[in-house]
């Protein structure tokens, strides 16, 4: 069978126009209302959570959102840092944000406490190193789940989180949860843990319990995809910053500062 | 066969030893006590019926946990029409009150040892 270049022409452009036809709905379906660059979700929505720091200036010890949240998820206190779970948890500024740190910085903000917590990348790098899959990404909104049934305690994740925003149970936790939540499983040696955003109490239609806890009303929570959610106002009519953004992960908890 | 006598003894002996747990369990007549559960205190129906329950609890708790965790889905409507949360500290125990005289009691006897409530809270028992 011979074939021509005027046949080798057609056929090749054939093929180009049914590989291009082909693509198109994939890249169409990919449209929703955030910037360019940022996945949009199945269901169109994209949980955020926005800190309001200047509202954290002034407050002294307040510690009522780290309280709710270890509280309601048996997070156990060793007291010893090296042993050290944390869902939330205080960092100064300049820790917490050490890109935007320099030596003329407004001095209430550098020595205010910035919260910080598990940041629910768009693009999480704990999720592509997960083994078991026992860290996800869940379709339906964007949080950063965690199963611990599935947890093999390898660490991994631990390493890949630029945010040191996960914690390893060297020891059994129980013995060291000051007051048992009931409603909520504690976890066993061996086992990573981290903010969940409280799915379980999004579940039940509640806000998370550091975003209900707090007096200040300094902490959001909502959609990022629905244009006309309290936090997209927030982001919108403030300047906003996020931690370690050059890394490409996309952390989905903002700062107002 | 040399020694064939001593050879025989000894073997007897062996077997004997080796089968001791399975004629002393026979003989005790505690393998033959199957543990007797404790009725559920409320509730009409369990989630599935109680043959399914009885061999299959194990599987159905799985399911439910991969249902809630993975894709939640908490909540589960029963041929009745009854609905209830998949839950095993809130829905199971909330009938079958007792722990320790209905999960427990049967694991003990069949030497199984789940570790569901090494994280799972039975809120009776923290009392």
């Amino acid at each position: 069978m011979s074939i021509n270049r005027r046949k080798f022409m057609k056929l090749t452009g054939l093929t180009a126009i049914g590989l291009a036809v082909g693509t198109t709905p994939k890249i169409c379906s990919g449209i929703s209302s955030r910037p360019q660059g940022l996945q949009g979700s199945e269901t169109g929505k994209r949980l955020a959570m926005v800190i309001d720091l200047r509202k954290c200036v002034g407050v002294g010890e307040c510690d009522d959102c780290i309280k709710a949240c270890h509280f309601s998820h048996n997070v156990p206190d060793f007291g010893n840092p090296k042993d050290e779970i944390k869902w939330i948890w205080k960092e100064s500024f300049e820790h917490a944000f050490h890109e935007q740190e320099h030596a003329y910085l407004d001095e209430s903000l550098k020595h205010a406490p910035a919260l910080v917590l598990c940041n629910h990348c768009d693009n999480p790098p704990c999720v592509r190193v997960c083994p078991t899959q026992a860290t996800w990404k869940r379709e339906k909104d964007g949080i950063v789940m965690m199963d611990w049934h599935r947890c093999i305690g390898c660490r991994y994740c631990i390493v890949a989180c630029p945010y040191g925003s996960r914690s390893f149970n060297w020891r059994d936790p129980r013995p060291f949860i000051k007051e048992i939540n009931p409603d909520f499983p504690t976890r066993t040696r061996g086992v990573v843990e981290k903010c969940t955003f409280c799915e379980e109490r999004l579940a039940r239609d509640l806000q998370p319990a550091c975003v209900d806890a707090c007096k200040e009303k300094a902490m959001f929570f909502g959609d990022l995809e629905d244009p006309g959610s309290e936090i997209r106002k927030l982001l919108s009519e403030n300047f906003s910053i996020r931690r370690k953004p050059g890394l490409g992960t996309q952390p989905e908890v903002y700062y107002i500062v | 066969m040399y020694d064939a006598g001593k050879i025989i003894i000894g073997l007897i002996i062996f077997f004997v030893l080796i089968t001791f747990p399975i004629w002393y369990n026979m003989a005790s007549g505690e393998a033959l006590d199957v543990p007797e559960l404790e009725k559920a205190a409320k509730g009409e129906q369990c989630v599935r019926d109680t043959d399914y329950m009885t061999t299959n609890h194990m599987d159905l708790l799985n399911e439910w946990r991969d249902q809630v965790v993975r894709d939640g889905e908490r909540y589960e409507t029963g041929p009745d029409g009854v609905t209830y949360e998949r839950s095993l500290s809130k829905t199971c125990l909330d009938c079958h009150v007792n722990k320790d005289k209905f999960c427990d009691r049967c694991h003990n006897y069949a030497a199984v040892d789940p570790y569901c409530w090494d994280c799972h809270i039975d809120s009776k028992e923290l009392q």
